[in-house]
């Protein structure tokens, strides 16, 4: 589904954030990347988004060089990814209710679809009480919960979670984790960058660690070891 | 297509309401400057009825000898139309003529009358009243034709010599006018759209972080813009509508005031005439700077 050729991205001044790296995810796995802060997590997120573009080497998505993936394809694919940034990326100007229709009507959904969906995602991550509220009336953790809501909404074929549990106590984090078990189970495939220890170890799936730009290990039941 | 366009336009209604602040700085930036477009129009106006009224006044009278038969003048004036088509008009004003409008103008006038009485005959010549189109070629032109040697012969004077100068003047500032008013109100018409883009491109730097986050959920280039498009249109008609009212009233208004100096323009039905004219002056440039600004400044932001 995703994979990535030997790519390598250096950013101005000589800053080699990704050396050379090539793995492969395929439909239905679910992969953590892990490693230290800085270690290129993101980067790699942002590659597979088409938000960044590789210094050399290719990454494809689904059979699709995103080097050379016009606009209307690379949006096509974002629209098939649910993505929870690390930063969140709500949209300020917008309510609890439309962040998440924002992300159905970018797909075309109907409204009568769109009223009955998103209520329902609310109340899972427990935010119906909230959905007049804009993102800057909520807490951490509730912002976060609205990136998760944001990132399901759509059904999408892959999830994508940048540090998801970063600003939730250990009770939601598992709640998060556990979520993203159950899509997994579902047949999504979803990959997960972080570098909290004790969700890897309790996961039992596949780990690949990154230190320093490069893939240190990548091991199909994985532990955190750095 | 049509669902899309409709969210878009409930976007832009949203962030329009939810941006007070920043919609009235963006309204009210661009009203001035529609305001400076109207007032251009308006001098343009007073300027037209400025120079038509002067280069009425500046026209060449051929006095004839006393004693010419009337069929004689008259020839002279098909020969003048003849030869000089775009003239404006040619009168012949007879010596009874000449008199009566004497009478009337001075009749409360007791010396003038007196005078004239002293004098006993009717002291008039007949004369040809010459408008031109304030064009001084065209003063030209008519002076050969009567200075031809059939017609030199008839006439006792012509005052266009003495006016020659002045008319001449008169001209070179009409032309001077209209360059510097055109020269001035390029330069500030430039400035104001220099203005209002910034206006907005400071009220959608507000989204710069919201338009990438769209970009990376999928949404596509028009869906991103188009709310921000259909603001600038929102800017712009709110804009119009505020102008229309300050000039149609300022206009009613003003108009008492202007009448006295200048006679016989009344800025009012100035503005009642072309009203059309100010409509599609503010509309459109209202909405079309709003929408061009918007479009330019989105444009930049969607490179993600």
């Amino acid at each position: 589904m995703i994979k990535f050729n030997n790519v390598t991205k250096i950013y101005p001044r000589d800053t080699v954030v990704l050396q050379d790296i090539s793995f492969e995810i395929k439909e239905g796995e679910f992969v953590s990347i892990v490693g230290k802060s800085g270690a290129g997590k993101s980067t790699l997120v942002h590659l597979i988004l088409g938000l960044e573009v590789p210094t050399s080497g290719e990454v494809y998505f689904k059979d699709v060089n995103l080097n050379n993936a016009n606009s209307s394809q690379i949006q096509e694919i974002r629209r098939k990814i649910g993505v929870i940034h690390q930063d969140y990326k709500l949209l300020p100007q917008k309510t609890v209710y439309e962040n998440v229709a924002y992300i159905m009507q970018v797909e075309g959904r109907e409204n009568k679809e769109i009223a009955v969906e998103v209520p329902k995602v609310l109340e899972v991550i427990g935010l119906e009480n909230k959905i007049n509220n804009f993102p800057n009336q909520l807490s951490g953790g509730e912002q976060q919960r609205l990136a998760i809501a944001r990132a399901f909404v759509n059904n999408p074929d892959i999830i994508i979670a940048d540090e998801p549990t970063g600003n939730l106590d250990p009770y939601n984090s598992y709640e998060v984790i556990l979520l993203l078990q159950k899509i997994n189970k579902a047949g999504k495939t979803v990959i997960l960058a972080t570098h909290d220890r004790e969700i890897i170890n309790k996961l039992g799936k596949r780990v690949v660690t990154i230190e320093n730009g490069k893939i240190l290990r990548d091991e199909a039941e994985g532990r955190f070891i750095i | 297509m049509f669902t899309n366009f409709n969210r878009v336009v409930k976007f832009a209604f949203n962030d329009f309401s939810r941006n007070k602040g920043i919609s009235v700085a963006a309204i009210f930036v661009l009203a001035v400057t529609i305001m400076l477009v109207t007032s251009l129009f308006f001098f343009q106006g007073i300027a037209g009825y400025l120079t038509s009224k002067i280069q009425d006044k500046i026209d060449i009278t051929a006095y004839f000898k006393d004693g010419t038969q009337e069929q004689d003048i008259l020839n002279v004036k098909a020969e003048i139309l003849k030869i000089s088509p775009n003239i404006k008009s040619v009168e012949y004003v007879s010596k009874d003529q000449a008199l009566a409008y004497f009478n009337k103008v001075h009749k409360d006038n007791a010396v003038l009358s007196q005078a004239l009485q002293e004098v006993g005959d009717n002291p008039f010549l007949p004369s040809l009243n010459i408008t031109t189109n304030g064009d001084p070629s065209q003063y030209a032109e008519v002076a050969t034709i009567l200075q031809t040697s059939d017609f030199s012969n008839l006439i006792d004077s012509v005052d266009f010599s003495q006016k020659k100068d002045i008319i001449e003047k008169v001209y070179s500032i009409i032309s001077n006018v209209n360059t510097f008013g055109l020269i001035l109100g390029i330069v500030l018409i430039f400035v104001a759209i220099l203005v209002v883009f910034n206006t907005i491109k400071l009220a959608i730097e507000n989204s710069k972080e919201e338009i990438s986050t769209m970009k990376i959920v999928g949404a596509s280039n028009w869906f991103i813009r188009g709310p921000f498009v259909i603001q600038g249109i929102i800017y712009g008609i709110i804009a119009f509508l505020i102008c229309f009212l300050i000039s149609g009233i300022s206009a009613y208004f003003l108009s008492p005031q202007i009448s006295p100096v200048l006679p016989g323009f009344d800025i009012f039905s100035y503005f009642l005439t072309n009203w059309w004219i100010f409509v599609l002056i503010q509309l459109g440039f209202g909405a079309g700077v709003g929408i061009i600004s918007s479009f330019i400044v989105v444009r930049k932001y969607l490179e993600v």
